[in-house]
């Protein structure tokens, strides 16, 4: 059994509205930044996760982020998966 | 009497609104704390709004996991009649006893309103005692109440005639202006307005009255097998 860090990235799907991310893009200008396009805001959920192997622990994030971390009908998810200490 | 079960989660906060309403037009209610396994003797069920579980994660992406809302399913597969307002709207969504989601509103404001709402069909447990057509002005109250779903979902709402209530003057940029829907069976129905805020000429609106009305009429099979 071996240790992993899970990063899940949870962000809205294509098509379903970001006020939020439109918001802060509205206001970036505001500042003085200019040029910035597609913001996008979303949630970073990290943990650790004990599993026999690499594949055992995205098989059981995946089943984690489709029946918890994520209403499938509005988001989406990203998955970062690294050994602790390899 | 009918006995309407109201779910009391951490965090919600019309449950007495909602007990309130009830009792108001001759019905009984009882709260339902959500660590209980069993309806009791429930007639109907409203889940209320309010921010169950601090609404962390995604409304009612917790409360769907409180013991309560096994039964509650078990319940609406029985047939037995269940309203979900506002936040409870949210967590029936999560339960999968409800199509589609809520997201947050267009223009990203918390809104507190009141704004008409059309029956669009009188064949569910909220609606049978209102009038197809008939414009209700309701209090809305929530961040996250712009109903959203596939294309496929959509289509089949329609077809199958279950969007229960429109906005006159859509607030939140729900798709096709939906208010509320029902489940297949018409006996589980989610709105985000408050009809238990619009029960008493003091609220400044009765209009929620006939949708309570109609929860009262409606008799669960539950009821009648017992």
């Amino acid at each position: 059994v071996a240790t992993f860090s899970v990063l899940v990235e949870v962000k809205l799907r294509p098509g379903i509205a970001d006020p939020q991310g439109s918001t802060i893009e509205r206001s970036l200008p505001h500042l003085g930044f200019d040029g910035i396009a597609g913001v996008k805001v979303g949630k970073a959920i990290r943990f650790t996760c004990e599993a026999a192997d690499e594949a055992a622990c995205r098989a059981e994030v995946d089943d984690m982020a489709h029946r918890f971390l994520t209403n499938p009908v509005i988001e989406d998810y990203d998955l970062t998966v690294h050994e602790v200490g390899a | 009497v009918t006995r309407i079960g109201v779910v009391l989660f951490p965090g919600s906060n019309c449950e007495q609104d909602a007990v309130e309403a009830v009792t108001g037009l001759g019905g009984d209610a009882d709260l339902l704390w959500h660590g209980e396994e069993s309806l009791g003797d429930a007639d109907a069920v409203i889940v209320p709004g309010g921010f169950a579980h601090g609404d962390y994660l995604r409304p009612g992406a917790i409360a769907r996991f409180s013991p309560i809302m096994g039964a509650v399913a078990r319940f609406a597969a029985d047939g037995g009649p269940v309203v979900g307002i506002c936040n409870g709207f949210q967590v029936l969504t999560e339960a999968g006893l409800l199509p589609g989601a809520l997201q947050k509103n267009a223009g990203l404001k918390f809104l507190c309103t009141t704004v008409g709402l059309r029956v669009e069909t009188t064949t569910t447990v909220l609606t049978s005692e209102a009038r197809a057509g008939q414009i209700l002005q309701i209090p809305i109250n929530h961040f996250e109440g712009s109903y959203t779903c596939s294309p496929e979902t959509l289509r089949q709402l329609h077809e199958e005639d279950r969007v229960v209530l429109r906005y006159v003057d859509n607030p939140n940029g729900s798709i096709d202006d939906i208010a509320g829907v029902c489940n297949e069976g018409r006996n589980v129905v989610g709105l985000m307005p408050h009809p238990e805020r619009a029960c008493h000429p003091l609220l400044g609106s009765t209009d929620g009255q006939p949708l309570l009305r109609s929860l009262l009429a409606a008799t669960s099979p539950r009821t009648l097998s017992r």
